[in-house]
């Protein structure tokens, strides 16, 4: 299969602290790969350098075959890559209209992005419900929505998706990963940051585990969460 | 009472240059998060501008103006790009003294190009005053000129924020510049436009400034820079409204304490205003709750 994504030997600091130590996995085309571990584990460090907010100290992101650790964060939209940050960050005084044509801002053809816009509202009804409403009097599962929505408005190839389950309530965080397959069914390869071990390892198809900023196992996601290094550190309900 | 309404017409048209010169304060301070100290400065090399344009080369006002509204822009990019962008992720002191820094830097360019003495300032405006009232109250040129370009740079500025996509990238960088960059967002250049659209509204306030109080020095502009700034406070800083809101009151207060109660005092008595309405309300008049991120 071909690589969307490789990452190779990346290493990160904050200040003195080595926060990502020689990490490197690759996604497949297609693929739903997920990133599991503990809270500082390094998984958003992760995804925030891939896309160019954090600068690595050394090491390598290849996407699409191109190296991209060099370039800046707000080029790589363009490029395909859209990334749902952890804490869903959505633009909360600006209506949901707005925040998902920001989503779009690097499109340039208007009947193209309203055809994206009708897809993303068939696909989150309560998004077009709310349309005009502000974003942050949204519920947090509605604010996931739309982050997610706000990030196809882009028509990504990748989508980096940091936490999507953080603090939501179950039925919510059933309907995101629901939510999350059919994205990928539609095309789109997703690269999944979870502390939820059990619903992201049920819907990946590879998996890495990292710990304190190393990448500790990696495998078949069914067969990760058999193992019972696994079982004991990360899925004990 | 037709007193009165000159007082106020013309304390309306002073805030009007106030409020033009607020909306740059608070359009860099909402995007970028810093005051620009120096902004108040970029008005006195627009009236420079048209000084030299006018008064010394002899050319036409209108391209005086123009010529401001250029010099100014450039200008006012060149700092952020110079002063300000190496900063981005410094402290808000280090860049609040440089910006400070800049505001002398620009005061003392002037004096060494311009000089010391005062240069009499030639009105570009040229229309004729109107007589209200069976002629017990006369506004003049520059006053209908002032409010009415108050009023039509606001829509502008409304219109662009809210219609255009640099508009939206604008509001997205003011709230969070991460999460605008994952929107493809150049935050830089977004920065940039801002600091370009506010120097380029700081020379408009300039000409309009020198042709209602015809003298220029080096200081021309400071005082008004830091009476908008306190405007830009008043109305609750990062909001455009506000700044409207807060020029005006700001303007009409000084005029009608000048007239009724001592010149000498307005000053201080605005800002008495200034800081019972801060201590009322923090935020300003029309300032956002600021909220703990969690």
């Amino acid at each position: 299969m071909e690589n969307i994504l490789e990452v190779k030997d990346l290493n990160v600091y904050y200040g003195v602290i080595h926060a990502i130590k020689d990490v490197s996995f690759h996604v497949g085309k297609g693929e739903i790969v997920t990133l599991i571990g503990a809270n500082g584990a390094g998984k958003t460090t992760t995804l925030q350098t891939i896309t160019g907010l954090i600068q690595a100290k050394s090491g390598h992101v290849s996407y699409d075959g191109k190296d991209i650790s060099k370039t800046p964060g707000y080029k790589l939209v363009a490029e395909g890559i859209a990334h749902v940050p952890e804490g869903r960050r959505v633009f909360a005084d600006l209506s949901v209209y707005q925040n998902l044509m920001l989503g779009a801002y690097t499109r340039k053809d208007k009947d193209e992005v309203a055809k994206t816009l009708q897809m993303v509202y068939d696909r989150f009804p309560r998004l077009l419900e709310r349309k005009e409403q502000r974003a942050g009097t949204l519920s947090g599962g509605e604010q996931q929505m739309l982050a997610m929505g706000r990030a196809l408005m882009s028509k990504p190839k990748l989508m980096l998706l940091d936490e999507p389950s953080m603090g939501l309530s179950p039925i919510y965080v059933n309907e995101i990963f629901d939510i999350i397959q059919k994205i990928n069914q539609d095309g789109v390869t997703v690269l999944l940051v979870e502390q939820n071990a059990n619903k992201a390892l049920s819907i990946a198809n590879r998996a890495y585990v990292l710990e304190t900023g190393s990448v500790v196992l990696e495998g078949d996601a069914h067969e990760l969460m058999e193992n019972p290094q696994v079982k004991a550190a990360y899925l004990s309900e | 009472m037709s007193s009165f309404l000159t007082y106020l017409i013309n304390g309306i048209s002073l805030g009007s240059v106030y409020a033009i010169i607020a909306l740059g304060y608070t359009m860099v301070y909402g995007i970028a998060k810093m005051l620009n100290f120096a902004h108040g400065d970029v008005i006195m090399v627009g009236g420079y501008t048209v000084f030299v344009i006018c008064s010394t080369l002899g050319l036409p006002p209108f391209v005086g103006i123009l010529s401001a509204v250029v010099v100014c822009t450039v200008l006012g990019v060149v700092i952020e790009r110079v002063a300000y962008k190496p900063l981005r992720e410094a402290s808000s002191l280090s860049v609040l003294i440089t910006a400070i820094g800049v505001s002398y830097f620009l005061q003392n360019a002037a004096l060494i190009i311009f000089g010391a003495d005062t240069k009499s300032f030639q009105n570009v405006i040229n229309v004729p005053s109107l007589t209200l009232m069976d002629g017990q109250v006369t506004v003049s040129g520059v006053t209908m000129v002032t409010i009415l370009s108050c009023a039509l740079i606001l829509i502008g500025l409304t219109t662009f924020i809210n219609k255009t996509k640099t508009g939206q990238a604008m509001l997205a960088v003011s709230e969070d510049k991460g999460a605008a960059t994952l929107m493809g967002i150049n935050v830089n250049r977004t920065i940039a436009v801002t600091f370009a659209i506010g120097s380029a509204l700081a020379a408009i306030a300039g000409v309009l400034l020198c042709s209602a109080y015809p003298v220029l020095s080096s200081t021309t502009g400071a005082m008004p820079g830091i009476k908008a700034f306190t405007a830009a406070v008043f109305g609750g800083i990062g909001s455009i409204p506000g700044a409207l809101i807060g020029g005006i009151i700001m303007g009409v207060i000084e005029n009608l304490s000048k007239a009724y109660i001592s010149s000498q005092l307005s000053d201080a008595i605005v800002f008495a205003v200034l800081i019972v309405v801060l201590l009322v309300k923090p935020t300003g008049l029309m300032g956002k709750q600021i909220q703990e991120k969690v």
